[in-house]
């Protein structure tokens, strides 16, 4: 009998640190023994960049577009292994403004679930475009994919626009497919009081902020020689904020099913937190500037 | 600009009294879950004298699940407007289904050399795989283009019909058209006819019509500029949406021109392009398909200003009430010319109604079409003393049913967009002696041993317009009515019922 596959997918908004957060979790995962697999759904194909040392690497799609169809590929052709055995395999997609890159991301999923990909395995990490704008991006979270979603965010509040609105996404398959939020991961920006406000927001949101990642130079150390932390500082302190991440992720069992807040709770959150100003506010620095026009 | 009433409506007899259709239509509606109901009895009536319109809604999107016999905008430009324009290919932008399915096109009947000169029957498709619709098609398309050009250097232009994948992807076909039409030096028309856009194929006339506007009448404009544009003579006309199916522009066009009418232009039936491009220099557009091609016929009148009529070439009846009111555009030569015309054709008339009109007086018929001839051909049955019962359009709107009132009778059941159930259930009840609708509808009702005529095509027949359309008109609907077939229907053993 084939062991459960846990697959597990990254989402969040765009430039938040997805791939490195994931790469180094994933880094931290194969440390422990664990068999896992990368399927980058992003047309920029960097997913895995961190896990081969270099970029550009044959993308399922590409290839696809050079042979004539997927049906011409085989999977060790697009299936590579990086770090600590870890198997790196990117869907690409078009260049921006072209053609469709979600109906790209279907393509490639279901080629590789039909080539075996998905086989002597523990984890599949899906590491997703920022924004779930269409059906395609939404694919890793479709039925018997994805069954665990962490949502990487900072306490910057564009960053929790989109965590609330992954969060909706995820509701939306919920029940038919049996999807489950794991936890939002705070990739901090030093924000004021980030830490209360994520475990605010992911109490709103019914789950729970998993780890809060401290902001360090040393991971722009690694990502400039196309390493994970893990690998280029295996001492650091950083290093172990990742493994801990890891090992948490290993071991939770707190999946639920999400509560997505309105965008007008999400304003109070962030009113209460002082990163929006309230009605009075904005009216006194309205009133200034029209004070100042007056002058003018 | 609507024909005045028909003269032969009064001869008729009368129908079933209105208050009884009426209880009809709602006993056939109660067969529906109440939403379904609401929507549906908007679409159902019965006209009723003195009344503007035929009291239903229309243009609007079908139930689902009604088994609606409507297209998509894609059958609506490719299909109807465009297709038939015989020196250009018209290319399928899309996977290639859309264009499998449309090969051949409605039997717009064209003089030329296929695959030479001209493409009607021709099928062209960029035939979409996975990764045109993942990394987008524009690049095959101007490929396309380019090996167009080698293989058929006839060709007069290029237009390119979307199908739904390029209006979801967000092609720029626009850009690949500009600079493929500079490659080839002809004509590239890119349109945006999408089949999930609207509601019915409808919107695809629209978009073809705006088309036209917007990629061929420029080239007009530059060339009157120019000085390329010879004025043209008086008499200069243009048909306007005949698609001459089975050659009906063409029995058509031998009238106009009988009558001392110059026809410049066809569209779309039998077209060229360069007979759109020089349009624009006509004195009069003689419009017969009003629902698909009134759109360009107002833009002209405001672009350009030329008036547009709209005609009715089905039964003689129509015939001559519509040449003597296109020669009332014209001067006396070409009205006495209509005169003589009219004249002429009396003896061929005379001929066809004493040949048939004793075999089909009385008859009554049930119409189901386009957005036409639901209105159109009546005139032609009150012709042969035939009398319509119910009648609809599968995709007509307001205007088209506020026209329909100068044909129709009081009493006769009015059906927009009707559903296989709703149709047959009619039938049933009100037992037309023929049904006169598209080939959806027609195995239906042959199975239930009822004659039937194909009003779209012609059922392979044609042409019906004009005086030599009439003659053949009416033979085909005696072969329907009175075919020896029918008196076969029915098991032996069960022939005492059958002969009732």
């Amino acid at each position: 009998m084939t062991e459960q596959i846990r697959q597990i997918a990254f989402y969040g908004k765009g430039g938040i640190g997805k791939s490195t957060t994931s790469q180094n979790t994933i880094a931290g995962m194969a440390e422990l023994g664990q068999r896992v697999m990368i399927v980058g759904c992003d047309p920029k194909a960097d997913s895995t960049r961190l896990m081969l040392h270099s970029k550009a690497q044959t993308t399922i799609l590409h290839l696809a577009a050079e042979r004539g169809a997927v049906e011409d590929l085989e999977l060790d052709e697009v299936l590579l292994t990086g770090y600590r055995d870890v198997r790196c395999v990117e869907s690409g997609g078009p260049e921006p403004g072209v053609g469709c890159a979600g109906r790209g991301i279907i393509t490639a999923i279901n080629f590789l679930e039909e080539n075996g990909a998905y086989e002597d395995l523990d984890f599949v990490s899906y590491d997703v475009l920022g924004d779930v704008v269409c059906g395609g991006f939404a694919m890793p979270i479709r039925e018997g994919k994805a069954q665990e979603i962490y949502i990487v965010t900072s306490g910057e509040m564009m960053a929790m626009y989109a965590a609330n609105n992954i969060a909706r996404g995820i509701l939306k398959y919920a029940h038919s497919g049996g999807v489950r939020l794991g936890g939002l991961i705070c990739n901090s920006r030093k924000v004021d009081r980030e830490l209360e406000l994520i475990e605010t927001l992911a109490k709103r949101l019914n789950t729970q902020m998993i780890h809060f990642v401290p902001r360090n130079n040393i991971v722009q150390h690694a990502e400039l020689r196309r390493m994970t932390v893990i690998e280029y500082a295996p001492d650091s302190a950083q290093a172990d904020e990742y493994r801990t991440l890891a090992n948490k992720i290993i071991d939770n069992k707190n999946l639920t099913i999400p509560t997505p807040i309105s965008m007008d709770e999400l304003e109070d959150l962030l009113v209460e937190f002082g990163i929006l100003g309230g009605e009075e506010e904005y009216e006194k620095a309205i009133a200034q500037d029209q004070a100042k026009a007056a002058v003018v | 600009m609507t024909p005045p009433e028909s003269a032969t409506l009064n001869e008729v007899a009368p129908q079933q009294p209105v208050a009884d259709t009426k209880e009809l239509i709602k006993e056939v509606l109660e067969a529906y879950p109440e939403k379904t109901r609401k929507r549906r009895e908007k679409h159902l009536n019965v006209y009723e004298e003195g009344k503007s319109d035929c009291g239903v809604k229309s243009n609007i999107k079908s139930v689902p699940g009604s088994m609606t016999t409507r297209g998509c905008a894609y059958a609506g430009s490719k299909g109807v407007v465009w297709g038939p324009i015989k020196d250009m290919i018209h290319i399928s932008h899309g996977p290639v289904g859309c264009g499998y399915y449309s090969w051949s096109g409605r039997r717009n009947y064209y003089i030329g050399t296929t695959g030479i000169d001209t493409f009607g029957t021709m099928q062209f498709t960029s035939d979409f795989q996975e990764r045109d619709i993942v990394f987008g098609g524009d690049k095959k398309l101007a490929k396309l283009i380019t090996e167009l050009e080698e293989l058929f250097p006839l060709n007069r232009g290029v237009s390119i019909q979307s199908e739904c994948p390029i209006g979801l992807i967000g092609d720029d076909i626009e850009a690949v058209a500009k600079k493929s039409a500079k490659e080839i030096g002809k004509t590239v028309v890119p349109v945006r006819c999408e089949g999930f856009r609207g509601v019915s194929q409808s919107l695809g006339h629209h978009i073809a019509n705006d088309a036209v506007r917007d990629w061929v009448f420029p080239q007009y404009d530059k060339e009157k500029k120019a000085g390329n544009i010879p004025d043209g003579t008086a008499y200069d006309v243009a048909i306007i949406g005949d698609y001459n199916i089975g050659g009906d522009a063409w029995s058509s066009r031998i009238l106009l021109e009988e009558i001392g009418l110059r026809v410049v232009a066809q569209w779309s039936g039998d077209g060229t392009l360069h007979e759109m491009i020089n349009t624009p220099s006509v004195k009069l557009n003689l419009v017969h398909c009003y629902r698909s091609m009134n759109y360009i016929s107002r833009h002209m009148e405001e672009a350009y200003g030329i008036p547009w009529l709209e005609y009715n070439f089905f039964g003689p009846t129509k015939i001559a009430e519509s040449l003597r009111e296109i020669a009332s555009k014209f001067d006396e030569t070409i009205q006495q010319k209509a005169e003589e015309v009219i004249a002429k054709y009396e003896a061929q008339t005379q001929a066809v109604l004493e040949k048939y009109r004793s075999r089909l007086e009385g008859k009554t018929v049930a119409l189901m079409v386009g957005g036409l001839r639901p209105r159109h051909v009546v005139p032609a049955f009150h012709d042969l003393g035939m009398r319509l019962i119910g009648t609809g359009y599968e995709f007509g709107h307001n205007d088209d049913y506020k026209r329909t009132t100068h044909y129709i009778e009081n009493g006769t059941l009015i059906y927009d967009d009707v559903s296989a159930y709703e149709f047959e259930e009619f039938v049933k009840e009100l037992k037309p002696d023929l049904i006169a609708s598209g080939i959806k509808e027609k195995y239906v009702f042959q199975k239930m041993a009822l004659p039937f005529r194909q009003m779209h095509s012609w059922d392979y027949s044609g042409p019906y317009h004009g005086y030599d359309g009439f003659a053949i008109f009416a033979r085909d609907m005696d072969l329907a009515l009175n075919s020896p077939t029918w008196s076969l229907i029915g098991a032996p053993w069960k022939n005492a019922e059958a002969a009732k």
